[in-house]
């Protein structure tokens, strides 16, 4: 078991034309994700350079192929559109890669397509280790194994991913939630799937300054994961007050959202927070062992 | 982007809410020729992104021509002081000319993005005209919010309600749901991040005026709007932001610290937790940069000589981690970039690894680059060559 993607999962692409779509089509059909066609409005009928089928509209696409699960490569102005054909045409599950998409937009669909799982935007994907990538993880830092983890930067999880996986802890799934002000799937919604996982038996949470996001997942795990070995982290803490630094979500502003609310919310649920990437591996190791 | 006043107001205009008659000025005399063609007791307003105004002497009155022009000579003659928002403090390159309230009673509106409900939220409490932060730590209770379905839109019953449960004074209740329902429309039809209204007043006549604008656009969204994005001329940048525009980043990709490590990562995420492991191998960072998805050559020139030039940096620790960056373009625009530079030399520490590593280490190991293995690895030998050079 994995969450939300397994090696069954049939996926197309939107923007499969494109230049990132067709490079990352390639990188994930190389990593064995099934991935059975896109779309390109106005290059229906062709083939892609990966020979996979190319359609005009998503209902096409999904008729033709069967697939269930889609991944966005579209540029920003089309992304809200892309998503709501995909909702129409009956996807209950989507991958928005693409960043700078207006957060009206978002609030748009958050608001009008009930039942969809957005995993984005502004993110890079998710993968179950061994079985499926959607996105642009860069697939041979992970390995298949027992650890979930949940992480609002893109970078920064390969970083801690790479980590584990040298101290030989594996991966069931990693999500990338993204880093945007608002975002399809949260911290929490990602807890609450992980929980009814069996493959799953520890976590790792990699957050960041700006939002209660993380507060409340410190929150649900006081209250439904408190057996779980889970450790914590917390980028940005020499970031300035006030200052956005990239990240649209990478923002403080009152006391909410500071590194130190988050730490503080983490410890007060018994989650160890690690003070740098590399420390994450023992700290879950210490974990895994108190646990016996 | 965050408006100026006049530049809000405006939208205000446009979407039905009250505002003061107002003149935007760019000089004294355009003061003094607006208030003598409009004889009255006008207000006097410094247009500067910067809060606290008032205190800082940048909100005069003027009865007359003259006066106006003294006023307003005053105004400009010194910028907004710093403050810790913003420690370079802001010129006063213009002014509003406004007609004076009689005012009765002060409020206060936002409409704001919610992360948690993903909603638009309107928040309203009786005390206007302060510093909201501070109002929320000393009346906590008089703050109502509403949290609108995107579905079904603002009605007016939302305005009602919030009137009613943020106890404003009779006299607002009627014009104030019409307030509300402009502020939602300019919300969404510009792309509002933040539209506030501190203080929404209420005049001993019995209107309701916006008395003030503050405005943050969505730059996502500004693609919509190229009035808008023409407003954004007039602007002013920090240091930082006008170096990173420069560079070819985005505006919020660099930032200064004072430091002697130069940094440089891809993903802002990553370069925030390169910050942190260099702060916990030691050192002192000069600067937060993000080269953001793709790094050829001319960027990477650009960032190295954005931080050389313009940083203490002593060694510059560039810090790769591939997605959808590939290591083998990043290796070849660190190559280029060193070999192109005419700016002085400062030794690079270079991290990479990810999409394509194997290939991008091979092109470094060519041009007699080491690349380090970890990111502490790289923090330390970075503070370390710091240290001693």
């Amino acid at each position: 078991m994995s969450i939300f993607l397994d090696k069954s999962s049939k996926i197309f692409v939107q923007g499969i034309t494109g230049s990132e779509g067709s490079y990352h089509t390639g990188r994930m059909l190389a990593y064995g994700t099934n991935i059975v066609g896109g779309v390109t409005p106005g290059k229906g009928g062709r083939k892609t350079t990966h020979g996979l089928p190319v359609f005009n509209t998503v209902k096409e696409c999904i008729e033709a192929t069967g697939a269930t699960h889609q991944c966005i490569f579209v540029p920003p102005a089309g992304a809200a559109d892309a998503l709501f054909e995909a909702y129409e045409a009956g996807i209950r599950f989507s991958v928005c890669i693409t960043e700078g998409v207006p957060v009206h937009d978002m609030l748009k669909i958050a608001g009008a397509t009930p039942g969809m799982r957005i995993i984005g935007p502004n993110c890079p994907g998710l993968i179950s280790p061994g079985q499926s990538l959607v996105g642009i993880m860069p697939g041979h830092v992970f390995k298949e194994g027992n650890v979930g983890l949940i992480s609002r930067s893109g970078t920064l999880t390969y970083e801690v991913v790479d980590g584990l996986t040298r101290a030989g802890l594996g991966q069931s799934t990693c999500v990338g939630i993204g880093g945007d002000p608002i975002i399809g799937t949260t911290f929490v919604d990602c807890l609450r799937e992980f929980a009814k996982d069996p493959q799953t038996q520890a976590l790792v949470l990699c957050g960041e300054i700006g939002g209660s996001d993380e507060e409340e997942a410190a929150a649900f795990i006081k209250e439904r994961l408190s057996d779980t070995p889970i450790v914590a982290f917390v980028g940005g803490r020499n970031a300035p007050p006030g200052k956005s630094l990239g990240h649209a979500g990478a923002i403080i502003s009152g006391s909410f959202g500071t590194s130190q609310s988050k730490i503080a919310a983490f410890q007060a649920a018994g989650v160890p927070v690690a003070d740098r990437p590399s420390q994450i591996p023992e700290l879950l190791k210490e974990r895994l062992a108190a646990r016996v | 982007m965050n408006l100026m006043e006049y530049q809000g107001k405006e939208l205000f205009r446009r979407c039905g809410i009250p505002v003061p008659r107002s003149q935007h000025c760019k000089t004294p005399d355009d003061v003094a020729a607006f208030i003598e063609k409009n004889p009255g007791k006008w207000v006097v307003k410094a247009q500067v992104l910067m809060g606290g105004r008032g205190k800082a002497g940048k909100i005069k009155f003027a009865t007359s021509a003259e006066e106006g022009c003294a006023v307003a000579r005053e105004i400009m003659a010194t910028p907004m002081p710093p403050n810790r928002q913003n420690p370079s403090g802001e010129p006063v390159n213009s002014l509003l000319v406004e007609e004076t309230m009689e005012i009765d009673k002060e409020a206060y509106c936002a409409i704001t993005v919610d992360r948690a409900s993903k909603k638009p939220s309107i928040i309203v409490t009786r005390f206007g005209g302060m510093d909201v932060e501070e109002v929320h730590e000393k009346h906590p209770e008089s703050f109502t919010y509403h949290f609108v379905d995107t579905a079904s839109g603002y009605w007016p019953f939302v305005g009602r309600g919030l009137a009613f449960g943020a106890e404003l004074e009779a006299g607002y209740r009627k014009q104030f749901p019409a307030i509300a329902a402009g502020m939602y429309d300019l919300f969404f039809r510009y792309g509002a991040k933040l539209v506030e209204i501190n203080p929404l007043i209420l005049t001993k006549d019995g209107r309701v005026i916006a008395a003030d604008a503050k405005i943050e656009l969505d730059d996502d969204a500004l693609f919509r709007q190229p009035e808008l994005k023409e407003w954004q001329a007039v602007l002013p940048l920090d240091e930082d932001e006008k170096l990173a525009a420069e560079a070819g980043l985005g505006i919020r990709n660099f930032r200064r610290f004072g430091g002697t490590v130069g940094t440089l990562a891809n993903g802002a995420g990553l370069a925030m937790g390169t910050m942190d492991a260099v702060k916990n191998a030691g050192g002192e960072i000069a600067n937060f940069l993000d080269v953001g998805g793709g790094a050829d050559a001319q960027r990477v020139r650009n960032c190295y000589e954005l931080v050389v030039n313009h940083t203490a940096a002593k060694v510059f620790f560039v810090n790769i981690f591939g997605g959808i960056t590939r290591g083998d373009e990043v290796a070849k625009g660190i190559v280029t970039a060193m070999k192109e530079t005419t700016s002085r030399k400062i030794p690079l520490v270079i991290r990479l690894t990810g999409t394509n590593e194997e290939e991008g280490r091979r092109i470094l190991a060519e041009a007699g680059m080491t690349p380090v293995q970890t990111m502490d690895e790289g923090a330390k030998r970075a503070v370390e060559l710091a240290a001693g050079a």
